[in-house]
């Protein structure tokens, strides 16, 4: 028999929700511990296998000089590396840093700044080393992250959309929180892949997988404003876990600003 | 881990913890007070119910806001939830393995199969209690400050009730398989501390409270707590004012609360052979199924007298204040202070989570496990103290596997 390929699981600043989805597939687990050589998973297995590996997956930030370091030796020892969730793929929640000082931010939670080794900003892994394909969401959609490892698995790309939440919301069936309650949401702009829950459940949507391909956010931000939002409520909006992905910092910035110019 | 010996006897233990800091605290600032349990929720992905939860409480307090039993209920239902699925997870995934020699859950299933795919049922009931209540298992989206966007229908949950009853009885066989383990011999003496309430297995509201005599109100919290920042750490040290150093946590709740228990819950701890109080962490894993037991059965109670409520929250309006919420996550006590202005945006905000208060009580357990086992050689001695901070469920990026062990010997 072949050797199966060998699976690693890498953790940088991050709230651990996306390798745990990895664990929440309970349905499956078992067929794809069955099918790849699980390496390296500290979360789940103290059982460490040398590299180098056939899939990395990565979850996190860079946020450290250390981290900053380690992903390259990530790189070097991974043939395929997919960054999973909203901090690897855009730098997470924790990327709000980057609109302000972290010395200011470090101040502000820790008596002691100077115990503290951080970079001025959180960065997403594809600054720093080629990523083979990014995984969208805050979590990541268990349903995507199979589809994806199959897909390598069986050497086809992976069928991940890259259209909006509202398509996905509309096959629901649901009927439009915007139009019909004037409630604000980014499904418009934002990536599909949750099954447009947050409609679901009579909220708008949170961008939480981040911009869709080629995203109209000012025709967005202006009917969000026509709704009652004012400036500060819009930027928050785009402001939060992928708040450093480039479609959605120029929209947050423009609110900021107050012009609205992308 | 950093473990000195002099002369033949320990002279430091040091946990250093490298989680980056992301600054939690420092940027709710200026956001609005509506935020917070969707921010909050992004601390732990294992617990983001417990986040949310803590932080709605604070800002409902400020505000006046007072919740509708209903809407309570619906909360304590999704928390239960949140507690099978982290349990179950720490059990098996975390736990078990240590006791029955294996690295991984991955690698007991390979002889132990039945045992790992009953865990996975068992987690899946908890998540799909999450999914029905939240939305999804990981950082729900159904909560809001002042209830729920959306209750379910009774429709909804209805089809759960089979499955807990299922669950409550593969949880008492939880209870079960692991008392059959060998557990190594530890005696703790900290403080336990937890959310104490006399009507039920305080989850998600009581009063703060310890075995050594203390009775506090959430919103008094900051003068009898402290956290230090130490050099070595980006964990802050949680540490109690006149006390020192105390723990959170399954063994605490259990120690505090055990008379809060269900019926059923009980029965399997009296089964399982254990007291009132246990005070040997290794055994927690037995404490953490005795609870995984209560939390299927208060699930299925919940989903049983469950009715669709008038409305799903509470009107929610902002006013300048400082409030305090107070939860027992599944690894322990998880503490939020908020300070929002008039037009309800917050001025500053702090948050105690339970590992960071459990910091120093398992330095110092470390110490113990250490100077008992001295005869170890290092990688032994490495391994066990692995397994003695996988018994407090600490949050698990640090719980788990990481241990860069050494040893001074002077």
């Amino acid at each position: 028999m072949a050797a199966l390929p060998k699976l690693a699981v890498w953790k940088f600043a991050s709230c651990d929700g996306c390798q745990l989805s990895i664990l929440d597939c309970e349905d499956e687990l078992l067929a794809v511990a069955g099918a790849v050589e699980v390496a390296n998973f500290l979360e789940a297995s103290s059982a460490v296998v040398e590299g180098p590996y056939d899939v990395s997956l990565v979850e996190g930030s860079v946020t450290t000089p250390h981290d900053a370091e380690r992903i390259q030796e990530v790189r070097r020892v991974s043939k395929f590396l997919v960054t999973i969730g909203a901090c690897a793929t855009a730098g997470g929640i924790q990327a709000l840093r980057n609109f302000t000082a972290v010395d200011e931010y470090a101040a502000a939670v820790y008596a002691h700044p100077e115990y503290l080794s951080t970079l001025e900003t959180s960065t997403p892994i594809s600054a720093h080393v080629p990523v083979d394909y990014e995984l969208r969401g805050c979590p990541i959609d268990r349903g995507q992250l199979l589809e994806v490892l199959t897909a390598l698995l069986r050497k086809r790309r992976p069928d991940v959309r890259s259209s909006s939440v509202c398509l996905q919301c509309k096959r629901r069936g649901n009927v439009c929180v915007m139009v019909a309650q004037g409630i604000g949401c980014l499904g418009p702009v934002t990536q599909a892949g949750c099954g447009a829950i947050c409609p679901s459940f009579g909220r708008g949507c949170y961008g939480c997988f981040g911009p869709m391909e080629t995203p109209n956010t000012a025709s967005l931000s202006a009917a969000l404003q026509a709704g009652g939002m004012d400036d500060t409520a819009v930027m928050r909006l785009f402001r939060t876990f992928n708040a450093t992905a480039p479609a959605f910092e120029a929209a947050s910035r423009a609110r900021e600003r107050g012009d609205g110019q992308l | 881990m950093h473990v000195v010996l002099a002369e033949g006897e320990v002279a430091d233990v040091k946990l250093r913890i490298y989680e980056p800091p992301r600054f939690f605290e420092a940027f709710l600032r200026d956001r609005a007070y509506t935020e917070p349990p969707d921010i909050t929720a992004r601390i732990c992905g294992i617990c983001p119910v417990a986040y949310q939860m803590s932080s709605c409480q604070a800002i409902e307090q400020i505000c006046g806001a007072v919740i509708d039993e209903p809407i309570k209920a619906l909360r304590r239902l999704l928390y239960c939830g949140e507690w099978i699925e982290s349990h179950v997870l720490h059990i098996y995934f975390l736990h078990a393995p240590d006791f029955l020699g294996a690295s991984s859950a991955l690698e007991l299933a390979k002889d132990h199969k039945a045992l790992v795919e009953t865990a996975l049922t068992l987690k899946k009931v908890g998540n799909d209690i999450m999914e029905a209540v939240g939305g999804r298992p990981i950082h729900p989206i159904n909560v809001r400050v002042g209830g729920f966007y959306r209750a379910p229908t009774k429709r909804e949950l209805l089809p759960l009730a089979e499955r807990l009853r299922w669950a409550r009885d593969a949880a008492l066989e939880t209870v079960r398989v692991v008392s059959t383990f060998d557990f190594p011999d530890l005696e703790i003496d900290h403080d336990f501390v937890a959310l104490h309430n006399p009507d039920e297995y305080a989850i998600v509201e009581g009063r703060v409270v310890s075995d050594g005599g203390l009775d506090i109100e959430v919103a008094e919290f900051p003068q009898h707590f402290t956290e230090e920042h130490v050099p070595y750490s980006t964990t802050l040290h949680g540490h109690m004012i006149e006390r020192g150093s105390y723990l959170v946590g399954p063994l605490a709740r259990y120690a505090l609360n055990y008379d809060q228990l269900p019926a059923i819950a009980k029965q399997a701890a009296v089964e399982a052979g254990l007291g009132k109080v246990v005070r040997n962490p290794f055994r927690s894993i037995q404490v953490r199924a005795v609870e995984n037991v209560a939390a299927c059965d208060e699930a299925l109670r919940i989903i049983e007298e469950y009715e669709e409520p008038d409305r799903p929250s509470v009107p929610v309006e902002p006013r300048a204040g400082t409030g305090h919420g107070a939860t027992e996550a599944p690894r322990g006590l998880l503490y939020h202070r908020y300070s929002i202005d008039e037009q309800g945006t917050i001025l500053a905000a702090n948050i105690v989570p339970p590992t960071a208060q459990n910091q120093e009580a398992i330095e110092a357990d470390l110490r113990k496990v250490v100077a008992a086992n001295l005869s170890l050689d290092d990688h032994d001695l490495q391994h066990l103290c692995e397994q003695s901070i996988r018994n407090y469920d600490p949050c698990i990026s640090c719980s788990t596997h990481f241990l860069d062990f050494t040893v001074e010997r002077r």
